[in-house]
């Protein structure tokens, strides 16, 4: 009796302590969207959306950092998402469990874990100055692409993994090839997890700032980029500026508020865009067609 | 009656593990043969050999010959693709692509290249019916075909193997994930398909194995010990071994 009493105590301290920390973790990220929603929303209209910044970023709009973020992050994905696919791919149907292999895995997942300025850096070295591309969204998109390859990579070949092996052995035994099997059976099947990696990808570019800050980010533009050989502006480090390096901090920092709010709502909703995705997905290999 | 598959001398490895001794054979144009034994005794890899489905597992290591059609198929530049066509699989679980019934049937008269809709829209139907499942599944074929159930999908899956015409269909235990009654179905079936496919089906289950094979092969260990007619393995076999195991005193 006394041993099943301790049992019950233990288990609703415990069950008290992990509600506990959920709420913890839930209420500061309340907090801090709660505050930014309140500063900044007062700032968003059509003006602030669509129109530049006026009289030194004192007044106006944050238009072309809209585009500016759009365009990177269009980049990025075009350049990280075939390459990122294929090495999952290559990976997880081709690769030979040995040590090079082995080295490769670990390099990809460390390669996750490296500071992003370290990308901006590289970035600089490879893009900017090495190839001569020169500071620009294209520079910026490969520098971010590079920095959420890793993510697609892992991303792709978990979810290849997690494709049943009897999928693999129906196809080969109806006479599939293995190509065949990949481009029918298995991307298919791994679709929804494959599409989770590329979304968290193109949430993570969008947000980014050290990678564009040496490689293509400008402070202050009057024209939206030409070509992607143009300098351009990009949300992120529009905030960045604002809050830190404007020689008005206290008059800009509604509009930094009304950026970050804008910054975030454009996250969410792709992570929005990415969660239906999945469920759609989802549903298609559950059988609910 | 005509022999389809010859083999001989066969050896198979994983690795150092001997999992299939000198294995001689024959398997006779459209009749039911069964592969019985305990587990492990290699019955499962014994079948995987004939399509040369254990070419996908690493390491495996393989001597002698196994010929189809009078051809050694583990000679070098054997066209493997295209045994696998003539020689189709079903499997234990029943393991349906997460597509339509209809995707799922049609997956492999399109890998063979068949576009043509009407084309594929009668192959669909006539494997659909071959397997007995057409009627329960005409007015739902865009459905997925996980949306059915387990004797349902392994019918499916029998459809699907039917559908890129083959002349030998492997089975894996079909019914081990099923109840009874959808057991019964796919008996049912597989002694109707008799009349135009030839049928090896490994089972567990000894009953099934005298109720709709015409040969049965006992393994044990990695060895075909008694293999001879269904009737006869049953009745009067001529090993001790096979007797212990049919009357349940080991497996």
């Amino acid at each position: 009796m006394h041993i099943i009493n301790k049992k019950i105590i233990i288990e609703k301290i415990g069950i008290i302590l992990v509600s506990l920390s959920t709420l913890i973790v839930i209420s500061s990220l309340i907090i801090i969207f709660y505050d930014i929603l309140v500063k900044g929303i007062d700032k968003i209209s059509f003006e602030f959306l669509f129109t530049f910044p006026k009289k030194n970023m004192t007044e106006g709009g944050i238009y072309p950092a809209i585009i500016g973020t759009l365009y990177v992050t269009i980049v990025s994905v075009i350049f990280s998402v075939p390459f990122g696919i294929t090495a999952g791919i290559y990976l997880s149907e081709y690769s030979k469990e040995n040590k090079f292999t082995t080295l490769i895995r670990t390099t990809i997942k460390n390669l996750a874990g490296i500071p992003s300025i370290v990308y901006g850096l590289f970035g600089l070295g490879i893009f900017v100055t090495g190839m001569k591309i020169g500071e620009s969204v294209l520079s910026a998109g490969l520098t971010l692409g590079l920095l959420v390859l890793p993510v697609i990579i892992t991303t792709t070949e978990e979810a290849l993994k997690r494709v049943p092996e009897s999928y693999r052995d129906a196809s080969i035994g109806l006479g599939a090839t293995k190509w065949q099997t990949i481009k029918k059976v298995l991307i298919p099947s791994a679709g929804p997890g494959i599409m989770t990696g590329i979304i968290l990808s193109i949430g993570r570019a969008a947000g980014e700032t050290a990678p564009i800050l040496f490689t293509g980010a400008a402070f202050y533009l009057h024209t939206l980029p030409g070509s992607i050989f143009d300098k351009f502006m990009a949300l992120p480090y529009h905030i960045f500026a604002l809050s830190t390096q404007h020689a008005q901090l206290s008059k800009v920092r509604p509009i930094a508020y009304g950026a970050t709010l804008i910054l975030i709502f454009l996250v969410f909703m792709l992570s929005s865009i990415a969660f239906f995705l999945r469920l759609k997905l989802r549903k298609i290999s559950e059988g609910n067609l | 009656m005509k022999e389809i598959i010859r083999i001989e001398d066969f050896n198979l490895y994983y690795g150092k593990e001997h999992a299939l001794k000198n294995i001689n054979a024959k398997i006779l144009q459209n009749n039911i043969t069964a592969l019985i034994g305990p587990s492990g005794c290699g019955k499962s890899t014994l079948l995987r050999s004939i399509n040369r489905l254990n070419d996908t597992i690493p390491n495996v290591t393989i001597e002698g010959y196994l010929f189809f059609e009078e051809k050694n198929i583990y000679e070098n530049n054997y066209d493997i693709i295209r045994l696998r066509k003539k020689i189709g699989m079903v499997f234990q679980k029943p393991n349906p692509f997460p597509f339509s019934i209809y995707d799922n049937v049609a997956y492999g008269p399109r890998i063979w290249g068949i576009k043509n809709k009407t084309e594929l829209d009668s192959i669909v139907e006539e494997s659909l019916k071959l397997a007995a499942l057409w009627d329960e599944v005409k007015d739902k074929l865009k459905k997925s075909g996980l949306s059915l159930s387990g004797g349902q999908q392994q019918r499916l899956c029998i459809a699907r193997a039917l559908a890129v015409k083959p002349e030998v269909l492997l089975m894996d235990e079909p019914t081990s994930a099923l109840d009874p009654i959808s057991t019964r179905y796919i008996e049912e079936l597989i002694l109707e398909l008799k009349k135009n496919f030839t049928i090896v089906i490994v089972t567990h289950n000894m009953q099934q194995a005298a109720r709709v094979s015409d040969m049965t092969a006992f393994m044990y260990l990695g060895e075909i010990i008694e293999y001879d007619n269904t009737e006869k393995i049953f009745t009067v076999p001529s090993k001790k071994l096979t007797e212990d195991y049919i009357t349940g005193r080991f497996g």
